[in-house]
């Protein structure tokens, strides 16, 4: 610990969109030399599983619109609750994230252990949602909410996704 | 000439500042690293990481779709 900035930030999301934000500024900030902290609670946790199956919906998303024919598309409510539609959808945006040379969330999660960012695994959570520690990856500590309130009164820069 | 390239030609952000981060890890302090990318944001993004980390931004320039960078490691 020396006289490096900090950054922390708490992961409440866990689709494959949502969860993009928060290990593209983990990884930037400790590749910048900032020392990063990331607290995974509610939804968020499920980005720390050994076996990440990210989804994204459509539904209730009208800014989701996709490249499709050259064209913008968004997907109408009443389309985007049918069955399969959620995994088209995820399919078309794992297609997209590949093409357009964007890291998967796989990698990025294993260049954010790489660059030491610290990761804090929701207890609370856990619990909850009935999580066991050995469905999560080798890393994360566990702690709550007390754990990341220290973390950010020492951090200069402190973000909720 | 650099003493080390690096390609990073047709990566999304941030993994063009994470391969520089990690190139210029292994530099020698002094050492130059030329980069090459096509991500348009990585122009004010290697900028931004250079006056952030204190290395050095010798050249930025573009040419042909392709951005060349060259960072002198410094810390």
């Amino acid at each position: 610990m020396g006289n490096a900035k900090r950054m922390s930030i708490i992961v409440t999301k866990g689709t494959l969109d949502w969860a993009y934000p928060p290990f593209i500024l983990a990884t930037t900030a400790a590749a910048m030399g900032l020392e990063v902290t990331m607290f995974f609670t509610f939804y968020g946790l499920a980005l720390l599983k050994k076996d990440l199956d990210l989804e994204i919906t459509t539904l209730g998303n009208p800014a989701m619109k996709m490249p499709i024919a050259g064209m913008q598309m968004a997907m109408p409510n009443i389309v985007s609750m049918l069955p399969g539609v959620g995994s088209a959808a995820t399919a078309m945006m794992k297609n997209l994230i590949k093409r357009k040379g964007v890291a998967s969330i796989e990698e990025l999660r294993t260049l954010a252990i790489e660059a030491d960012v610290t990761m804090i695994a929701c207890q609370m959570t856990m619990d909850l949602f009935e999580f066991k520690r050995e469905d999560l990856i080798e890393g994360p500590v566990l702690g709550g909410a007390a754990t990341y309130i220290e973390t950010a009164t020492q951090s200069e820069i402190n973000l909720y996704i | 000439m650099a003493d080390q390239l690096l390609d990073a030609k047709g990566l999304n952000c941030p993994l063009p500042i994470l391969r520089a981060k990690k190139a210029l890890k292994d530099l020698p302090t002094g050492g130059t690293l030329e980069i090459l990318a096509t991500d348009p944001g990585a122009v004010k993004d290697f900028e931004a990481f250079c006056r952030t980390t204190g290395n050095e931004l010798v050249e930025s320039k573009a040419g042909g779709g392709v951005f060349t960078f060259l960072i002198r490691r410094t810390g």
